[in-house]
């Protein structure tokens, strides 16, 4: 999968999290996070946004994440509806999504 | 007996509550992906509750979702991700008849088929919002054995029926035919939302009311409410005195043989001693009345 076109997803409010998705010219995945709980928490945000984007396919585009201590479950959900509406996918397979 | 007291309902677009919602712990959580999410945010929402659903957090806890109307572009796509997701139940809004429910039930049972959940283990709630709702409220309410209650959505429903909410007296009707049908189809019934979260007064009331006629619970749409209907639906330190005696009488017949109970020279049947349970369970679950 591709990033196509620009795409937010989240809020900047407390326990949520912003995901912004911008396509790169070329095969390449960029992933930037900021959180307010990197010093305790950045590994395991890291993981969750990793495993996310494999989950997807994805393969080029850039992810720019600001956390504001989001869950896991937040943080996955904010990142694939951002990467969805980025590469303009309609039609979902669930059973890839967990 | 699963003990349905407070319905809380919670947007489903807003991740701070999703994440923290459960420590209020309402009887049942209702994650809310139709009129509390905006059209740009239906996708998102989805997303939020599928993973939200599978969080630890709400394992020990009764998850509902209320998905979009199936006749609108998103009802499928919440249904299938929320059955994936491993839903309790599913609340269909706008519930007008028993094919609304069938329609339902038929892709329920195709989605638990293509995951691999088990079948029939996804159960379903209907929203009566309209006066062809409440006239079909007992076809609706024994529609499917994946039925656990029928709920009164009262915003829609005076709507419907041009008038206002206002003392009551609007809703009567639609209350008894509601609560009618469920009784009919062995079923819970859930009242409307009270809407004016700084009214306590007002919101007791209601609660009394509804608690009278004989109501399961209430929809909720703010967590202080939660305690103000589960203390207004605790039984009394008298109440639960009773039930004890009743249940030890009904127990002591059962281990004597009795076929016929008696309690202070009075006999008791098994809808009072059914009752009698139902006090000791609400006082379980949240003590005596304060």
């Amino acid at each position: 999968m591709k990033i196509i076109k620009e795409a937010l997803a989240g809020t900047l409010e407390s326990s949520d999290l912003l995901v912004k998705v911008m396509p790169l010219p070329e095969d390449r995945v960029e992933v930037v996070i900021q959180s307010e709980v990197m010093h305790q928490f950045g590994e395991q945000i890291r993981q969750v946004v990793s495993q996310t984007l494999q989950q997807l396919g994805l393969v080029s585009g850039q992810v720019v994440i600001e956390d504001k201590g989001a869950l896991d479950c937040a943080i996955r959900a904010r990142v694939q509806a951002a990467i969805l509406r980025g590469g303009s996918i309609q039609e979902l397979d669930w059973s890839k999504l967990s | 007996m699963k003990l349905r007291r407070s319905m809380l309902f919670l947007p489903g677009a807003n991740a701070a509550m999703l994440s923290t919602a459960f420590v209020f712990k309402p009887d049942s959580i209702m994650f809310d992906l139709e009129d509390a999410v905006s059209l740009r945010e239906k996708d998102a929402a989805r997303l939020l509750v599928f993973h939200a659903l599978q969080n630890p957090v709400y394992r020990d806890i009764e998850t509902v979702v209320r998905i979009n109307p199936l006749n609108t572009p998103f009802g499928l796509a919440d249904l299938e991700a929320v059955v994936r997701a491993g839903v309790d139940i599913v609340r269909l809004p706008k519930t007008d008849s028993a094919a609304d429910v069938h329609q339902l039930e038929a892709e329920v049972e195709r989605i638990e088929r293509a995951c691999g959940r088990a079948l029939g283990s996804t159960k379903l709630m209907a929203a009566i919002e309209s006066a062809s709702g409440v006239v079909n409220a007992l076809s609706i309410a024994t529609s499917s054995k994946r039925m656990i209650g029928i709920a009164l959505a009262g915003f829609d429903y005076v709507m419907d029926m041009q008038t206002e909410r206002g003392d009551g007296t609007e809703l009567f009707y639609a209350r008894c035919a509601v609560l009618h049908a469920a009784r009919v189809a062995g079923i819970d019934a859930f009242d409307v939302v009270y809407s004016d979260v700084n009214d306590e007064e007002g919101f007791l009331k209601e609660v009394e009311l509804i608690k009278k006629l004989g109501f399961n619970g209430k929809s909720l749409i703010n967590p202080r409410q939660i305690e103000l209907l589960h203390n207004a639906y605790a039984p009394t330190e008298e109440d639960v005195d009773y039930a004890r005696r009743v249940v030890a009488a009904a127990e002591k017949a059962e281990r004597d043989g009795l076929g016929v109970i008696a309690l202070n020279g009075k006999m008791i049947d098994a809808p009072i001693v059914n009752h009698a349970k139902r006090v000791l369970q609400k006082a379980q679950a949240s003590g005596v009345r304060k």
